[in-house]
């Protein structure tokens, strides 16, 4: 691969930062997004309307609201000038420490999904929607005429393992953030964070398991490449299908894990104030509660690659639409591409409405009830679910 | 002593049902749960893109309720004399049955000696005002009164809601029954 002045090193480096920042950016906006839909869609179904006060003055009279956007930017002003408020006798090192630890593992978990297929520019750059783009067309085709990466910031071979070995960071967070505030409220509200996030997460990885032994892969892009695959000529091998159960199994433990509504009780409003974030305040307050919409996108990218074939669009090939009635529509590569990231992002997005959906419908459960749900049912069922796949693996199906 | 019920085979004394394995996997509830929230959303939703109203909460200072009772306890007013001055005549009582305390009343001579007392400063603090009527009941010269309507009784600060004895004055309503007392000036 010759390049006139850009060694492949360079294109590389290039590209993967690239992707980073897009794949940053899309999960950071996907927060601000759910913050946006945790007042406004909560409205709607409420029969409400919802954040439009917020607003910047246009000339005329007019004022934009953007249907309550501009709310976002409110408050990012608003808890960037308040006050820090610490409290008396805190530990410093844990009490920022956990800011970070709440965080960073979830913005850094998509790095290991796929968001579309692999992406060839030299070819991407020649569909006729593209070719108005001043100079990149004939730079990838001179230069790099062979050049392809996929759109999948690191390709890991343990990316689910990754996955779960950052999340399970996320526990730290809740931990550190209660014990650290000198606060009964937080501390409570820390360990029960701790508690119902390690219960879940058991049940979570093994619900995930069956997967596994069906695709023997732990490599997202693997795991994706598989259910593109079509069972009997006319269904996709998607995760939904194979495995049904575990994807109740897996979505029930998943929130739970996210500490959103029904099982909200680390951070229960009514009972303890503000759970484990209690004694934080300003911007430290709203990068915790970025972070656990930052967290509800992920599980909607993870329940959507993981069940519902990533980026993949039913009977869609590299080259265009291959019909199980033996039609085909030939489609340019970029046209693919494209179709596969609106496709990601299209069931991202249902799962993120679906989990706002669910967390605005049903109430908190009872303390005892979630632990009894968490060890005695969903546990339970899991392994049952396994084992149930392990015996229909080795007898042959799938 | 113990009392026992009588034997009726079709009264439940409580309307618990039985929850069936269904019901307890918890699934089915969550279901209709979310069917019926996204029934709202979405029929909500489908107005708001038509450019139709899907709430049903009144968007306050810009919109008005258009049910509101003939008999609304809305914003205070005060009652004119037919040569524009108030009626009120500063005896204290609205501001002594007012529950939240919101009326402040400085009393100064009138210029009118069977009237003796006209008020000097009349505010009423609409942020504390709980429109509960007293201060009209109170009133012996039927001097204050409450409007059905409920606009603009909103401010950007507290002092903003303090509305003085000219604001209150300020409706001009059209007053007949002027006569007080049996006195009846000008």
């Amino acid at each position: 691969m010759e390049s006139s002045f850009l060694g492949i090193n360079t294109v590389n480096f290039i590209t993967s930062f690239l992707l980073a920042t897009a794949v940053f950016l899309f999960m950071f906006m996907m927060g601000a997004l759910m913050s946006w839909s945790e007042r406004k869609q909560s409205a709607v179904l409420q029969d409400r309307i919802g954040a439009n006060r917020a607003s910047i003055p246009l000339p005329g009279g007019k004022k934009l609201a953007l249907w309550g956007f501009i709310n976002n930017l409110a408050d990012a002003i608003k808890t960037l000038v308040k006050e820090d408020f610490k409290p008396r006798a805190y530990d410093f090192l844990m009490y920022n420490l956990a800011i970070f630890f709440a965080f960073v593992p979830a913005t850094i978990t998509a790095a290991v999904v796929p968001f579309a297929g692999v992406l060839k520019p030299a070819e991407f750059f020649q569909a006729w929607y593209l070719k108005w783009i001043p100079w990149l067309p004939e730079f990838f085709t001179n230069n790099l005429p062979d050049f392809s990466f996929r759109v999948q910031v690191a390709d890991l071979n343990v990316g689910l393992l990754f996955i779960f070995a950052i999340s399970g960071l996320n526990i730290f967070g809740a931990i550190l953030a209660g014990w650290s505030s000198n606060n009964k409220f937080s501390m409570m509200g820390g360990m029960r964070g701790a508690s119902q996030m390690i219960s879940y997460e058991i049940s979570m990885g093994i619900s995930l398991l069956g997967l596994i032994f069906i695709y023997q892969q732990v490599d997202i892009w693997e795991l994706v490449q598989a259910q593109r695959e079509l069972a009997w000529g006319w269904l996709p091998k998607w995760g939904i299908f194979l495995q049904p159960f575990a994807f109740f199994l897996f979505l029930f433990a998943a929130i739970a894990e996210n500490k959103r509504m029904p099982f909200d009780l680390p951070e229960a409003e009514s009972e303890i104030i503000s759970g484990y974030f209690t004694e934080y305040s300003g911007f430290k307050m709203l990068l915790f509660m970025f972070a656990e919409f930052i967290t509800i996108a992920f599980v909607a990218v993870i329940v959507s690659t993981l069940f519902f074939g990533g980026y993949s669009v039913p009977y869609l090939m590299a080259d265009g639409f291959h019909w199980p009635w033996g039609g085909f529509t030939q489609l340019s590569h970029a046209t693919v591409v494209i179709m596969e990231i609106l496709s990601f992002t299209l069931k991202v997005f249902f799962f993120c409405w679906l989990l706002q959906q669910m967390r605005w419908s049903l109430p908190r459960f009872r303390y005892d009830q979630l632990m009894k749900l968490g060890w005695k049912i969903l546990l339970p069922l899991s392994i049952l679910n396994l084992i149930v796949t392990i015996v229909i693996v080795a007898l042959g199906g799938f | 002593m113990s009392y026992q019920l009588p034997d009726f085979p079709d009264m439940n004394y409580y309307d618990r049902k039985k929850r069936t394995l269904l019901d307890q996997l918890y699934v089915k509830e969550i279901g209709r749960g979310v069917w019926i929230t996204s029934k709202h959303l979405f029929r909500n939703l489908f107005k708001w893109l038509t450019f139709r109203k899907g709430g049903v909460v009144i968007l306050y200072p810009e919109e008005q309720r258009p049910d509101l009772s003939p008999n609304n306890r809305g914003r205070h007013v005060l009652v004119q004399r037919r040569n524009g001055s108030p009626r009120c005549v500063a005896c204290q009582m609205c501001a002594t049955v007012c529950p939240a305390s919101c009326i402040t009343i400085e009393a100064e001579e009138s210029d009118d000696a069977i009237i003796q007392k006209r008020p000097k400063v009349f505010n009423i603090d609409i942020s504390r005002c709980i429109f509960c009527g007293f201060c009209v009941e109170a009133c012996p010269v039927d001097a204050i009164r409450m409007l059905p309507t409920t606009e603009k009784l909103v401010g950007y600060n507290r002092f903003k809601m303090i509305y003085d004895r000219d604001t209150l004055l300020h409706w001009n309503p059209v007053v007949n029954d002027d006569v007080v007392h049996g006195y009846n000036p000008i």
